[in-house]
């Protein structure tokens, strides 16, 4: 057995069946020992599509995802897909080849300090020196990457690694000295938070990417103490979003009931989130009146670095929301949603009925067609936010997007991943005509494995959201956003491709499109040519406070409009 | 404010740019960085001057004990032996500088190391504001190299930095 076949055993040893991957010179070795191995692969057209849809497959499943990719250019394509995982803290294993050591620093063809690179976009990487150290570093790899706060791990392996030959053991054992992540919270501190939401007049929770494995919980101890319930853009999922206690995302395009209660809370119960700048907006005015923040996160790190927290629980989200759930009681605080629900009925997410096709009634449409019983990925930019809006989560791992990275262009690769992780689920992409055009090669990835998937291409012939930012604080100087004159016409370019392609302008045909696109046995591209001018409201402009959120689309409210 | 912070770690390969690439990534200010083996193998140690406030603090050592190979971190608050060394290059115009640099050396008990015709090379060693204060003592001679190793720390009494027991999770 030389080392590439050690690599693909002891990826089997880690429970690996799925590889989303690009072969390339340094990893013919590991490519070559793939041709004999039960593990599946998934060869997609570009890296990047490669480590977006094992992000995907990881938060669909919540198993490890794996990629693999060569050196140099093929390992320096992963570099935006680590930060995406990393920010968005998702278990990753992602396995290079290098040039072989005898190379290694000499400006070797397709050579890249990978390493060195990839050291600040993953939760740690390695560079393997001795054959018989494959399955300890892999076992190293998969514990730091799954365990703890997950993120991207990267192995990177030379040739020579690869072609010598294996005379080690498979059983090996993790032992990291630095690495003890602590999962059960501090029982004083637990005590603490308690008192302090007995005590709160006007407490809310807010639950991030770090609840979605903790949702049972979650519910439990939301539902015994009655408390209002804020999922951020990731914690969509975590907390049912049709549950009378869901008042919404919060942030910059969140739910006006979401924002007002996050400035007038007295107490809040952060879980698994980590109060990103697009949650707070102008950190020093997020929620004023909040006397004890209660912060519960498997990070330290995050505890305290943003927010001045009163109760800081260092712990995993499902471990401390289970014992919370125990031993809460049932919260006074029947002034505090009727407040609440005046803002509900106020300004629910809504948009204005228009004679043309709107991106909101489209993604809407999907969510009553389907009930909510879909995985949904979507690029970055108007449409994720709609669709963070008007599709209502109701299960965890069902909402799959780049939140702190904001990467254009995942949700092909995202839909890609989930289809694989979910087999016989709906697997929804939203999609808007700028992202998609970042990674649309992956249509030939669904189009070999007949991924079921469906794409839902938004297109308003706009980069809309940076066109909606020009509209709002660039005096509408629309400066390179216009991409209608070049796009191509997308149902014919997925039928290029083999795949089902259909075009959507009739407002009437809505419906009947939805049934179609839904019903089509394998993958369908519905291209819904929708009007530009749509904006996402509410909106709080960059380092504005909740007090600052634009309500409606102001074009509208003065009745202009180009 | 200024603290100083030891860190444990694994010597791997990398671990120090890691460490390096880390606090230039988060924007902290270091004064100093200095590093080495410790008597148990596989395991450097590090010491680091920071400045900033207590939350900065907080943010170094927390960011710190997040890299897998750091094993401990601890911000030396108690009370702690701290020692930099240098070695300062300083110009000889003629006798007479010769005998006043000597004066100097002896009044900061530091250590002359290398003498030549127009050179001569002092030792010392002190906390790091000792080693400022006798670099700018002989800053007037015509200073020509001057090399700091950085603070290094260990806290007294019987308080040290090890490789925490396993603990169940």
């Amino acid at each position: 057995m030389n080392g590439a076949a050690a690599i693909l055993k002891a990826l089997e040893k880690q429970g690996v069946d799925l590889i989303f991957g690009h072969p390339g010179g340094t990893i013919m070795p590991t490519y070559d020992a793939l041709y004999d191995s039960p593990i599946r692969h998934i060869l997609v057209r570009h890296e990047q599509g490669g480590i977006h849809a094992a992000t995907a497959y990881a938060r669909a499943s919540g198993r490890v995802g794996v990629c693999m990719a060569t050196s140099g250019p093929g390992a320096l394509n992963l570099v935006t897909g680590l930060q995406d995982a990393l920010m968005d803290s998702t278990p990753v294993v992602a396995i290079t080849g290098n040039v072989a050591q005898s190379l290694i620093g000499t400006d070797a063809f397709q050579e890249a300090d990978v390493v060195g690179i990839t050291q600040p976009v993953t939760k740690h990487n390695f560079q393997v020196h001795h054959v018989n150290d494959i399955p300890r570093v892999l076992a190293e790899a998969f514990y730091i990457a799954s365990t703890g706060r997950p993120g991207p791990v990267l192995v990177d392996f030379p040739k020579d690694v690869q072609q010598a030959a294996f005379s080690g053991s498979f059983e090996v054992e993790v032992d990291l000295p630095g690495y003890k992540p602590t999962y059960k919270g501090h029982p004083r501190q637990l005590e603490r938070a308690l008192e302090a939401l007995e005590k709160a007049q006007k407490p809310i929770l807010m639950v991030g990417g770090g609840a979605q494995n903790a949702a049972d919980e979650i519910i439990a101890f939301a539902e015994r103490t009655g408390i209002p319930v804020i999922p951020t853009l990731m914690g969509l999922g975590a907390f049912p979003g049709t549950h009378p206690l869901f008042l919404g995302m919060p942030g910059m395009h969140g739910s006006v009931a979401a924002n007002r209660a996050i400035q007038h809370a007295d107490t809040i119960l952060g879980i698994g989130m980590r109060f990103d700048d697009r949650v707070t907006g102008k950190v020093s005015k997020f929620a004023p009146n909040a006397h004890t923040i209660i912060h519960v996160d498997i990070d330290p790190a995050e505890i305290g670095k943003l927010v001045r927290t009163a109760i800081p629980v260092v712990g995993d989200a499902r471990w401390v929301a289970g014992e919370l759930a125990k031993e809460a009681k049932k919260l006074e605080i029947k002034g505090w949603w009727k407040q609440i629900d005046e803002w509900r009925t106020k300004h629910p997410f809504a948009w204005k009925p228009k004679p043309y096709l709107q991106s909101q009634e489209v993604i809407q449409a999907f969510w009553e067609a389907t009930q909510g019983r879909a995985v949904v990925t979507s690029g970055v930019g108007q449409h994720q936010m709609f669709t963070a809006q008007f599709f209502k989560f109701d299960r965890p791992r069902s909402w799959i997007n780049s939140g702190g990275l904001g990467t254009m262009g995942v949700g092909l690769p995202f839909a890609i991943g989930a289809a694989l992780a979910r087999p016989g689920e709906t697997v929804i992409d939203f999609d808007g005509d700028g992202s998609f055009q970042m990674t649309l090669q992956e249509l030939a990835t669904v189009k070999k494995h007949n991924l079921p998937i469906k794409i839902v291409l938004l297109n308003n012939g706009f980069l809309g959201m940076v066109r909606q930012w020009q509209d709002l604080f660039h005096a509408r100087r629309y400066s390179e956003v216009y991409l209608a004159d070049s796009n191509p016409d997308f149902a014919k370019l997925a039928e290029a491709y083999g795949i089902r392609g259909i075009t959507l302008t009739d407002k009437a045909k809505l419906a009947e499109t939805v049934k179609e696109v839904l019903a089509h046995d394998g993958p369908v591209l519905l291209e819904a040519r929708v009007h530009h001018e749509e904006g996402v409201f509410p909106m709080i402009p960059t380092g504005g406070a909740a007090e600052d959120m634009i309500i409606e689309n102001p074009r509208e409210a003065v009745g202009a409009g180009d | 404010m200024r603290h100083v912070v030891s860190v444990l770690v694994q010597d791997n390969p990398g671990v120090l740019q890691r460490i390096a690439g880390l606090i230039a990534r988060r924007g902290f200010n270091i004064e100093s960085l200095a590093v080495g083996r410790t008597h148990q193998e596989g395991l450097s140690r590090l010491s680091l001057v920071v400045t900033g406030d207590d939350s900065v603090l907080e943010q170094v050592e927390k960011q710190l004990n997040r890299l897998i190979e750091v094993i401990k971190v601890t911000d030396h608050s108690e009370p702690h032996v701290e020692r930099e060394l240098a070695l300062v290059k300083v110009h000889v115009a003629g006798l007479e500088e010769r005998m006043e640099l000597k004066d100097i050396a002896e009044a900061f008990r530091a250590r002359i190391v290398d003498v030549a015709k127009k050179s001569i090379i002092f030792e010392q060693t002190g906390n790091s504001q000792k080693v400022e204060d006798f670099i700018n003592a002989l800053r007037p001679y015509g200073l020509l190299e001057v090399m700091r190793t950085g603070a290094v720390a260990l806290s007294r009494g019987e308080q040290v930095l090890k490789v925490r027991e396993k603990k169940a999770v």
